[in-house]
C-alpha cells in the first residue's frame, strides 16, 4: 500500500480530545468478551491545523526545508531572470565584433573589471556577454520541450492507461516506436528537413521523439490509481469518464510524471547544446551556448576560456534542474519521509 | 412477509482466461460467482459470509453494476437492472450505495471530506440544490458522528474509524435504499468496528435502510444481520434467518466455519468440537463436479460428485433445521457456536 504512511496522524498531540458521541450506544460486544470502549477521535489542533493540508502541501513544507532545494531554487529562478531580461546583466551588445580585440591581444588588468571579464572570443565578443545572452536559447528550450511531453505524453499515458484494451494496445506500440529512435539521431534526420532552424524548430523535433518517457511513466501511473477504491467508488456513484479522468486518477497519478519531466529537462537543455554543437541545432545568429562551445572547440588551445565559459553555464544549469527534480522527487515520495 | 427490494435469479459472473497475443481465445473461465440466487427485503440485513476467494466481493460488484454479470438477472423492485448502461444506470445508482472495505484506500487523498461526501451531489445534481450542499454535507457529517466542521479537513488527518465513517456518509448521500457494505469492518480495531456497527444499524432504522452485509467474521455478521447466506467457490450453500444458520446449521461447510469461530468462553471451548478441513479451496477455474465441497467434505459420497445439489429447503429436516441448504445429506449437528 503506496500511501498507507499517511494514514498514520503525524501529528501525535498529547492533548487528544475524547469526544464520546452520544449517538452510539454501546450495545456490541465485541466477541473477545470485552466492553467497547470510544474511539479516541484525533482532533488536529483546531487553530495551527486549520490550514487544509494535502500531498502538495506536506511536500512543500519539505521542501522549504531542503538545502539542495532551496539552492537549486535559487539558481533557476536566476537562470530565468538572466534569459527573461539578459539586458540586467550586461549592458554590452553579444554581438558587437571588434577583430582588433580578441583572444590573441593580451588581456590587461582592465578587461578584469569591464565587460571583457569572462574574456573575448575569436571576433572580438565579449564572452561574458554571449553567456547571458544564451542562456534565453537553452532555457526556452527546456521548458518548452518538457511543457510539450508532459502533456503529449501525459494526454497519450492517460489515454492509454485509462482505457486500456486495444486503446492501449495501439498507443504502447506506437510509443515503442518512437522510443525505439534514438533522440539525437532522430533530431538530426527531423532538423534537416526544417528549412530555417530556430528555437522552436529545435522545440518541435526535441518534443516530437521525446514524449515516450513521460506516456510510459504516466499511463503506470494511471494504471495503478485506477484500481484503487476511491475511482471504484466514484464509479459505483455514477461519475463519468471526465470526472474520474480529471478529478480522481490525474491529481493522484501526475506525481511521478512531474518528477520524471524536471529531471528530463536538464537532459533537453543538454540535447539543445548537442545539437547545436553539432551544427544542426541553432545556428550562428542566434546566441546558444551550444553554438559557442562547438565554435569555442576550434581555438581551445589559444583560448581555453571561450570554451569554458559556455560550458560551465551548461552544466550549472542542467545540474540547477535535476537537482531540483531530486527534491522534488523526495519530497513526493511518502516512502522517503 | 414484505415485497422485496432486489431479487436476485441464477446470477453467474465469469472471468474469461484467454490465450495468445494477438488472437485471444478463451480458453476457461474463472467462475467467481456460478449461478446466486437470493432476494432482500426493504429494512432487512442480508449477511454473506464465506472464506476468502469465495466470490463475495465479485458479487457485490455485480450488484453494483461496477462488473457485467456474464448470465442471470439482478431485479430491482421487479425491474433487471444487470444490464442498464448509460443514464437509466445512473438513476439505479442513486438506490443502491456501496460502503468499502478499506477506509485508507476508498477515499481519494486529494480531496477534502466536504468534496468527496458533496461528489454524489454534484453527480446527482437533483438530489440536493447547488445553495444547499454545503449545509447537506454538514447534515451527513452530523448524521455518521463526525463534527461538522470537519468538511475543510482531508482523509488522512483521520482516523480509521472516523474514514470509515465518511465512507458511510457518501453512501448515504444520495438517500439509497440499498446499501452494500462489502467488509465495511474488516479493516478496523475490534472496538471500532462495533462502533461503525452500531452506527449502520442506527442509520438502518433511521432511513429505512436494506442492507447487504458481506463479511468474513461470523459473529459480527450474526449480530447485524436478519438473515444469513453462506457462499462457497461462487455459489450459496445455505441461506436462513441467523437463528437458522447459526443454531441449526445443516451444511457441513457452515459447521465447519462456526467450529471454527473463537469461544472466549474456555469451559466451554474445552468440550466442544472443532472440525478441522483438510485441503485448500479448489481454483474457481476448474471447480469440482457435482457439490463443489464434496472434495473437502466428510460426507461425500458417490452421488455428490455426479449431482450438484440444488439450494432448497431438504425433506428430511425438521424445526429450526427446514430452511435452505444446498446438501444431499443435510443435517444438523451439535457444534458450539459462537453467541
Amino acid at each position: 500500500m503506496p500511501d498507507r504512511n499517511d494514514a498514520i496522524p503525524d501529528d501525535h498531540d498529547p492533548l487528544r480530545n475524547i469526544q464520546p458521541t452520544d449517538s452510539d450506544h454501546l450495545d456490541y460486544v465485541g466477541q473477545q468478551g470485552m466492553a467497547v470502549e470510544q474511539e479516541t477521535l484525533i482532533e488536529p489542533d483546531p487553530v495551527k491545523r486549520e490550514q487544509a493540508r494535502s500531498l502538495w502541501g506536506d511536500a512543500w513544507r519539505d521542501l522549504r526545508r531542503r538545502p539542495i532545494f532551496l539552492i537549486s531554487a535559487v539558481l533557476i529562478l536566476l537562470l530565468v531572470l538572466i534569459a527573461i531580461f539578459p539586458g540586467l546583466f550586461t549592458s554590452t551588445d553579444p554581438r558587437a565584433a571588434d577583430l582588433t580585440n580578441n583572444y590573441l591581444r593580451r588581456p590587461d588588468w582592465s578587461d578584469f573589471f569591464g565587460a571583457g571579464w569572462f574574456g573575448y572570443d575569436g571576433q572580438g565578443r565579449s564572452i561574458y556577454a554571449r553567456v547571458i545572452y544564451g542562456a534565453r536559447a537553452s532555457i526556452t528550450v527546456g521548458i518548452c520541450v518538457t511543457l510539450a511531453v508532459t502533456l503529449l505524453g501525459g494526454l497519450a499515458g492517460m489515454t492509454a492507461g485509462y482505457f486500456g484494451g486495444w486503446i492501449d494496445a495501439v498507443i504502447s506500440r506506437i510509443t515503442d516506436i518512437f522510443f525505439g529512435i534514438p533522440l539525437l539521431l532522430g533530431a538530426l534526420v527531423l532538423l534537416n528537413a526544417f528549412a530555417t532552424r530556430n528555437v522552436w524548430s529545435v522545440v518541435i523535433a526535441l518534443a516530437f521523439l521525446g514524449w515516450t518517457q513521460l506516456a510510459r511513466v504516466m499511463r503506470g501511473s494511471v494504471i495503478t490509481v485506477k484500481q484503487s477504491d476511491y475511482v471504484v467508488a466514484g464509479r459505483a456513484l455514477g461519475a463519468g469518464t471526465g470526472r474520474l479522468m480529471f478529478r480522481h486518477i490525474l491529481p493522484n497519478a501526475i506525481a511521478p510524471v512531474i518528477v520524471v519531466a524536471t529531471i528530463a529537462l536538464g537532459g533537453y537543455i543538454t540535447a539543445e547544446a548537442t545539437l547545436s554543437f553539432l551544427g544542426i541545432g541553432l545556428q550562428d545568429p542566434t546566441i546558444s551556448w551550444g553554438v559557442d562551445i562547438s565554435s569555442a572547440q576550434k581555438v581551445i588551445r589559444q583560448a581555453p576560456f571561450a570554451l569554458f565559459f559556455p560550458a560551465a553555464a551548461l552544466s550549472i544549469t542542467v545540474l540547477a534542474f535535476i537537482m531540483l527534480g531530486d527534491a522534488v522527487r523526495d519530497a513526493l515520495d511518502p516512502k522517503l519521509r | 412477509m414484505a415485497e422485496p427490494i432486489l431479487e436476485v435469479r441464477d446470477l453467474v459472473k465469469h472471468y474469461p482466461l484467454t490465450q495468445g497475443i494477438l488472437f485471444k481465445k478463451q480458453v476457461g473461465a474463472v467462475k467467481a460467482v456460478d449461478g446466486v440466487s437470493f432476494t432482500l427485503d426493504k429494512g432487512e440485513t442480508l449477511g454473506i459470509v464465506g472464506e476468502s476467494g469465495c466470490g463475495k466481493s465479485t458479487l457485490a460488484k455485480v450488484l453494483m453494476n461496477l462488473e457485467r454479470a456474464t448470465a442471470g438477472q439482478v431485479l430491482y423492485k421487479g425491474e433487471d437492472i444487470s444490464r442498464l448502461s448509460g443514464p437509466a444506470l445512473k438513476a439505479v445508482r442513486r438506490n443502491i450505495q456501496m460502503v468499502f472495505q478499506d477506509p485508507y484506500t476508498s477515499l481519494n487523498p486529494r480531496m477534502t471530506v466536504g468534496d468527496i461526501i458533496g461528489e454524489p451531489f454534484e453527480i446527482h445534481p437533483e438530489v440536493a440544490p447547488k445553495g444547499d450542499r454545503r449545509r447537506a454535507v454538514q447534515d451527513l457529517l452530523d448524521v455518521v458522528g463526525l463534527n461538522p466542521e470537519y468538511i475543510n479537513r482531508y482523509p488522512h488527518q483521520f482516523s480509521g474509524g472516523q474514514r470509515q465513517r465518511i465512507g458511510i456518509a457518501r453512501g448515504l448521500a444520495l438517500k439509497p435504499e440499498i446499501i452494500i457494505c462489502d467488509e465495511p469492518v474488516s479493516a478496523l480495531d475490534v472496538s471500532v468496528q462495533a462502533q461503525v456497527i452500531n452506527l449502520l444499524e442506527k442509520l438502518q432504522t433511521e432511513f429505512e435502510l436494506s442492507y447487504m452485509f458481506i463479511a468474513h467474521d461470523l459473529s459480527i455478521v450474526r449480530h447485524i444481520s436478519d438473515r444469513v447466506g453462506v457462499m462457497y467457490l461462487g455459489k450459496l450453500v445455505e441461506i436462513g434467518t441467523d437463528a437458522e444458520i447459526y443454531d441449526h446449521a445443516t451444511h457441513p461447510y457452515t459447521q465447519a466455519l462456526l467450529s471454527a469461530v473463537p469461544v472466549p468462553d474456555p469451559t466451554g471451548r474445552e468440550g466442544r468440537e472443532r472440525i478441522i478441513l483438510s485441503g485448500d479451496i479448489p481454483s474457481p477455474a476448474n471447480p469440482p463436479s457435482g457439490c463443489r465441497f464434496r472434495t473437502r467434505c466428510w460426507k461425500a459420497e458417490e452421488r455428490c460428485s455426479t449431482e450438484v445439489p440444488l439450494l432448497a429447503v431438504p425433506e428430511v429436516l425438521s424445526g429450526g433445521a427446514r430452511h435452505d441448504s444446498a446438501c444431499h445429506f443435510a443435517a444438523e449437528r451439535e457444534v458450539a457456536a459462537a453467541s
